[in-house]
């Protein structure tokens, strides 16, 4: 599905959502005549200084008006690997503009991320997985490392690397692998209305907090991680 | 002659021990008071990462990290110290869960602060996956633990500096104090270069990294607030100073960094190289600003340096 | 990854009364020594992963010398090795006797 044909499907009750050098941002009407916010990136484009901090003022400029639940849109590279991003701070960037989403989260503007093409790394971190629930469409690929670079790291063969990843979901790039551990909720069908799936999650919305250490425990792509984090808060709060 | 140890105080002994040649452990023990620290989740639990045999790779016992409670000048305060020469301190499964949970246990109580001594190149390759997700899960738990009212100080002085997610977390902290070879960042040097190629960045060119990268920059800049220098009582008061200023998160702070960072881009966006961005900020020699010795640049950076107090 | 294992009958216990101490870091050409307290006055044993393969016999040499030299008698050594020296070794194992011999926990 194209970005035209994915945002036609979600709001066919009318958009204004504009791409401008691959950032997106805008607003939307649900069937019940509220409003969606908007943002994203798209064409696979970089998230570097200047695309992060729009994005993070399009959502603090909503906050306090009623412009709704918060929609991600993610098509997009890695972060923009440049000596001018990392000079002017890039890390404060992508975190702000976590930041901003998790607070809006947080304070009654739920937000979904909706991973509809590649992602990778620092961009994921900043956009998607800052988000309360985010789902993947087929076709999404996401790679938090991609195989060539991983083969030069550790040495080892594509082959090798490849036999490995039929055994555990814990490296190898792809949705589904991102969805065993927990970081993708859920994936959609693109043979039905996106608008009937995404009205049917915005009436549903598990709570405000995070859950997907469990969800990775429960689908068996990552068993340890909720155990040793709930072992350690209650050494801690033991500890008071 | 020198003196024997046990004459020394722990004050002397942390002044004299370098945080960045220290061991994770070794920077706690002499960051809080003597004898205050206790360990959650130990060695000798042996919780190790499930995925570095799929690649027939060493363990650590406490999987790169120490997380646990002790006091500092009194108070109690939450731990947890990156091991930078472990997998490049890098996040994996186990490693990023106990920090989760110490930050949703500080959370939980509200009112004690969370020190986070980072030493990290980012995701850890062999369980990438994994260790991405724990970054988003630490994001958002330092986040939540900051709505409640928790201090999340971050300190960075360590072989492996602080970069790909791990840069990420360090923006989400309340303060943050930094070494001059504290290195923050994303992407590193090397990944830059392999995936732009050496005219865009030369890994090798070690003065280019520092300056680009390392904490007398991202001081300057307001990056982070206090600047350390290389020893482990100089954190140790940076941390204290940061406890006593930083202030509630709020909608107000985060409009306030929107405006703070876009003033940046303004002022800088244009510049092509760290020296012109401190001759900008109206640095007399900037390029001598390297060599700097640390009181020095210390005492450049509270009369020049901005900040990102009230604006992160 | 090779496992090793050595078991040996000591003459004394080891000094302090710490249960328990760690040393090192695992890395190239380094390794991590745990050591608890939780075997009986007599005996010692050291349980050891290491990234080289194929050095049973350097380890058997290094061990012996450490046994006889510190006799450290109702300890267990947990080691992860990174590929570390003999004599980098030798210094682990000490420092690692030297900490729980402290008193404290």
């Amino acid at each position: 599905m194209t970005l035209d044909d994915i945002i036609t499907s979600l709001f066919p009750d009318g958009h204004e959502v504009r791409s401008d050098k691959g950032v997106l941002l805008g607003s939307a009407t649900l069937r019940s005549g509220d409003s969606m916010l908007v943002l994203g990136v798209a064409d696979r484009t970089a998230l570097g200084v200047d695309e992060a901090l729009r994005l993070s003022g399009h959502v603090l400029r909503s906050i306090g008006r009623d412009s709704g639940p918060i929609l991600v849109l993610v098509d997009s590279d890695s972060q923009r690997m440049s000596k001018r991003d990392e000079l002017l701070g890039l890390n404060e960037f992508l975190a702000h503009l976590a930041k901003v989403l998790i607070h809006a989260d947080m304070n009654g503007r739920p937000t979904i991320g909706l991973l509809y093409g590649h992602s990778a790394a620092g961009a994921l971190l900043a956009t998607g997985l800052a988000t309360r629930v985010l789902v993947g469409l087929p076709g999404a690929d996401p790679a938090v490392m991609d195989l060539p670079s991983m083969a030069k790291v550790t040495k080892l063969s594509m082959e090798a690397l490849e036999e490995k990843a039929k055994s555990t979901p814990v490296f190898a790039p792809g949705l589904s692998n991102l969805a065993q551990m927990g970081a993708v909720h859920m994936i959609w069908s693109n043979t039905t209305s996106l608008a009937d799936q995404l009205e049917a999650l915005l009436a549903d919305m598990p709570a405000a907090r995070d859950g997907r250490d469990t969800l990775g425990k429960v689908r068996g792509g990552r068993l340890k991680a909720a155990e040793i984090a709930e072992r350690v808060r209650d050494l801690a709060l033991q500890a008071r | 002659m020198t003196a024997p140890l046990k004459d020394i105080t722990p004050a002397e002994r942390a002044r004299s021990t370098s945080f960045y040649e220290a061991s994770a452990r070794t920077r706690l023990e002499l960051l809080l008071d003597a004898g205050s620290f206790v360990e959650f989740i130990g060695p000798e639990q042996r919780e190790v990462s499930p995925h570095l045999k799929i690649f027939d790779l060493p363990e650590q016992f406490d999987d790169g990290i120490v997380v646990g409670h002790g006091r500092l000048d009194g108070a109690q305060v939450f731990v947890a110290a990156q091991e930078g020469r472990f997998m490049g301190g890098a996040f994996g499964e186990v490693h990023g869960a106990k920090l989760t949970g110490l930050l949703r246990a500080a959370r939980q109580i509200g009112s004690i602060p969370v020190l986070i001594l980072f030493d990290t190149g980012g995701v850890r390759l062999q369980e990438a996956n994994a260790g991405e997700l724990a970054i988003a899960e630490i994001m958002r738990a330092v986040m939540e633990a900051r709505s409640s009212g928790v201090k999340v100080i971050g300190l960075i002085g360590g072989r492996s500096g602080c970069y790909g997610g791990g840069g990420l977390i360090a923006g989400c902290c309340s303060a943050l104090a930094v070494s001059e070879p504290g290195r923050i960042a994303v992407s590193g040097p090397e990944v830059i270069e392999t995936n732009r190629g050496v005219e865009e960045f030369d890994s090798r060119d070690r003065a280019l990294v520092w300056r680009t990268m390392g904490g007398k920059h991202r001081r300057l800049l307001g990056a982070a607030d206090v600047f350390a220098a290389d020893n482990v009582q100089d954190f140790r008061e940076a941390a204290l100073e940061l406890l006593g200023l930083v202030g509630p998160l709020g909608l107000e702070r985060l409009k306030a960094e929107q405006e703070r960072l876009a003033d940046r881009l303004r002022r800088y966006g244009a510049c092509e190289d760290a020296v012109d961005i401190w001759t900008a900020e109206g640095i007399v020699h900037a390029e001598t600003v390297p060599e700097l010795p640390a009181d020095q640049f210390i005492a450049l950076a509270d009369r020049i340096g901005r900040t990102s107090r009230d604006a992160r | 990854m090779e496992d090793l294992r050595f078991q040996h009958r000591v003459r004394t216990r080891a000094g302090g009364t710490r249960q328990s101490a760690i040393v090192g870091v695992v890395a190239s050409g380094n390794l991590e020594v745990l050591v608890e307290r939780v075997l009986p006055d007599a005996e010692c044993a050291l349980d050891i992963k290491t990234a080289a393969i194929g050095f049973g016999e350097v380890w058997t040499a290094v061990v012996g010398d450490f046994v006889e030299r510190y006799s450290p008698g109702g300890l267990r050594f947990s080691i992860n090795d990174g590929g570390a020296r003999p004599d980098t070794v030798s210094l682990r194992l000490a420092q690692a006797v030297r900490l729980i011999a402290e008193n404290g926990q």
